[in-house]
């Protein structure tokens, strides 16, 4: 059943997907929760809230979100961190949070196995864990890493040793009613155009990743509809 | 049929409490008087209790059948029982309720296990366990590390629990509560003073370098019992794991990747497994592994880490409970039938692994996820059409104004000094609008001059003012020279 399309087009990029999965509201405890698996790349995501927050971190016209990133082994880096708020920043952008002034999101994020592109499932994860928590959101939005390895080749979706093997990495979260760029992440070195080439495949790219959020969501509310 | 079902729940009492021996001898004679009309109502009720487990309409129903049956049926003595029950029932609907009907809230008999699942991630040393709908990760890693000085041969075991707060809202994030503590001493007390891994294997060197088996923890979800899960994942993880193989060679320790030579597994001497077991109404009532809501409730907890051979690791009770010397006996011996189970279900899991990594099949947690489930959906290997895309980016690229030039060198107000900002062109366009402002409210009121004056800046010479109030960004020339 498992087929690998390796398709090279003309211009030289390598853009395919791996295979993706969801698992939607597998959490009995959190509001919501999701998990999110890219190749051997997966995620487990949980959101609590609408919920009580604490007075020093209320926020009087909005809700406060906290964006959690455990990892597998030890505790959490300085890597984490960075990571942590890059998620939130794209989930500030996205989510309605005024609707819910003074109370708290968490949103925790548990690396399940890291075969690269961590980044953009954790965006993936988080985004299908909002949904699930049913919280108001302005429009949805998903995450593409790009690796543009050695030889100027674009990869989406890279797996871990095509991360090492990689000139630069660009992480960009793109919403789904625009396709315009919430947020960006890189590392490494590249030219202006290799980003704007990057973006371009990451925005088309995305169509695809919401295609398949629309589906999931579909076959998940199928029995009710 | 019927009188099996009678004789079961009569045992099932006079082991459970004394209390509900009555109820016991009225089933005695239930099953000696029975007909065929108590075949089916009992058939209607066990598939009720099965369906439904708790309290429902339906099960009400079923109970005014019962009570129907029983009084056109039998004696007063028996109608009178099931009045009572039946006023229980209706009256009260609490968790006592539902041990009376011997039945808990989800459905399970007292000495019933949740359903235990049992699946290894992608790399080695990875396992989750599923225990109804609690749900744990274990991931075991290694390091070489010095050994401690009082034993310099052993290895050392690490264990670390997380109690996230993905598993309920109650733990809070690197903060040690009690229950922390609890677990992660009785996991300690569990695997590794119960030596189930042989330390010795782990030396390298003697006193200077020894493997450090970390093992971690994860609570995911926490719907009770977090310590039969984490006992289960740990030991299973353990046993998947392969630590690298090292050579060598006069002073120089080689650790070979997987790649070069095979990883190879603990040793492990027998499996040590946790079965809790909580007490209600000062011990009348015992439950095994209790779920969230029964642990909310129960006056104490007893925990029990046996193994395959009914060897006994530890025994911990809590909740300050008294017990009677019976009580923990039946415990061990209800903890001796639950952890021979556990354990094959461990082995099992364990050689499907194998197998399946053999074959080169796929495993881990990818594999794992549920195909049938209208909340899971999985997405072959896609590929995203690209057209024109080059040229695109270069019509972006060329299409976006160039930013206003700015400064070729930086300014060097004497040797030794560096500096940021003062005396440069600022290219923010925000502070370009202030300048033109000011530039406007001055004597020049046409934006032309503005630009050529500007540019005039640009290429003159000017000397290098700095104007600071605060004391820190003062700058201290130490060897002022003419530049």
């Amino acid at each position: 059943l498992r087929t690998t399309m390796e398709v090279c087009s003309s211009d030289g990029f390598n853009v395919t997907l791996r295979e993706f999965g969801c698992e939607q509201c597998l959490l009995s405890r959190p509001d919501g929760s999701s998990s999110f698996i890219q190749g051997d790349t997966s995620v487990l995501a949980a959101v609590y809230g609408p919920a009580e927050v604490k007075v020093s971190k209320e926020i009087y016209d909005r809700a406060t979100l906290e964006v959690v990133i455990q990892t597998k082994v030890g505790l959490p880096s300085v890597k984490e961190r960075s990571q942590e708020q890059c998620v939130r920043e794209t989930c500030e952008a996205s989510l309605l949070s005024s609707l819910h002034p003074r109370s708290s999101l968490t949103l925790i994020l548990q690396v399940l196995h890291n075969d690269g592109s961590l980044l953009s499932c954790f965006l993936n994860a988080a985004c299908m864990a909002f949904m699930d928590a049913g919280l108001p959101m302005s429009c949805l939005f998903c995450g593409v890493t790009c690796a543009i390895a050695s030889d100027g080749q674009v990869i989406t979706d890279p797996t871990a040793t095509q991360e090492k093997e990689s000139r630069a990495l660009l992480t960009f979260a793109i919403d789904s009613t625009e396709q315009k760029v919430l947020m960006s992440s890189t590392k490494g070195s590249f030219s202006v155009h290799e980003l704007q080439e990057c973006i371009a495949i990451s925005q088309m790219a995305s169509e695809k990743i919401f295609q398949f959020y629309r589906e999931s969501v579909q076959r998940r509310y199928s029995k009710t509809l | 049929m019927c009188q099996w079902w009678w004789m079961l729940n009569f045992y099932v009492c006079i082991v459970d409490s004394p209390f509900l021996w009555v109820y016991g001898v009225i089933c005695i004679q239930l099953c000696v008087c029975d007909g065929l009309l108590h075949f089916y109502v009992c058939m209607v009720d066990a598939l009720c209790l099965c369906v439904y487990g708790g309290c429902s309409i339906s099960m009400c129903v079923c109970w005014m059948l019962h009570l129907y049956v029983f009084i056109v049926d039998c004696s007063i003595s028996v109608c009178l029982w099931w009045m009572l029950y039946f006023y229980l029932f209706m009256v009260d609907h609490s968790i006592y309720v539902c041990f009376l009907c011997l039945q808990r809230l989800d459905g399970r008999q007292t000495y019933d296990y949740r359903k235990i699942k049992i699946t290894f991630g992608t790399d080695y040393g990875c396992c989750f366990v599923d225990l109804g709908k609690t749900r744990v990760m274990a991931q075991v890693s290694c390091e070489l590390v010095t050994p401690k000085e009082s034993r310099p041969n052993e290895g050392i075991m690490f264990f670390n629990l997380e109690l996230s707060p993905m598993a309920s809202p109650a733990f809070e994030l690197g903060r040690s509560s009690e229950l922390l503590v609890k677990l992660n001493r009785q996991l300690e007390r569990c695997l590794r003073n119960s030596r189930c891994i042989d330390t010795e294997s782990l030396c390298v060197v003697s006193g200077e370098k020894v493997w450090q088996i970390r093992v971690d923890v994860h609570m995911l979800n926490h719907d009770g019992n977090l310590m039969d899960a984490t006992s289960i994942a740990a030991i299973a993880a353990l046993s998947h794991f392969k630590r690298p193989d090292v050579g060598i060679q006069g002073d120089v320790v080689t650790v070979y990747s997987a790649q070069e030579r095979d990883p190879i597994a603990l040793s492990i001497y027998h499996m040590p497994i946790c079965v809790s077991f909580s007490f209600f109404q000062q011990g009348t009532y015992l439950l095994v592994d209790p779920c969230e809501r029964e642990e909310r409730v129960m006056d104490g907890l007893l925990m029990i880490a046996m193994n395959k051979h009914r060897e006994i690791c530890s025994i911990q009770s809590s909740g300050g409970i008294m017990l009677l010397k019976e009580q923990v006996l039946r415990c061990s011996k209800i903890a001796s039938v639950k952890v021979s189970e556990i354990t094959d279900l461990i082995a099992k899991a364990l050689e499907n692994d194998k197998k399946a990594r053999k074959e080169g099949r796929k495993c881990g947690f990818a594999e794992s996820m549920p195909q049938e489930r209208i909340t899971a959906l999985k997405n072959l290997e896609t590929t995203v059409e690209m057209t024109d895309l080059t040229k695109q980016a270069s019509d972006i690229v060329e299409g976006v104004e160039t930013p206003a030039e700015m400064a070729l060198s930086p300014v060097v107000p004497a040797p030794g000094v560096g500096q940021v900002g003062a005396g440069l062109q600022n290219a923010w366009g925000l502070e370009d609008e202030e300048d033109e402002e000011e530039e406007v409210d001055g004597d020049e009121p046409e934006v032309t001059i503005v630009a050529e004056k500007r540019g005039n800046k640009k290429k003159g010479e000017r000397p290098v003012v700095i104007i600071s109030d605060s004391e820190e960004e003062e700058v201290v020339i130490l060897n002022p020279e003419s530049s």
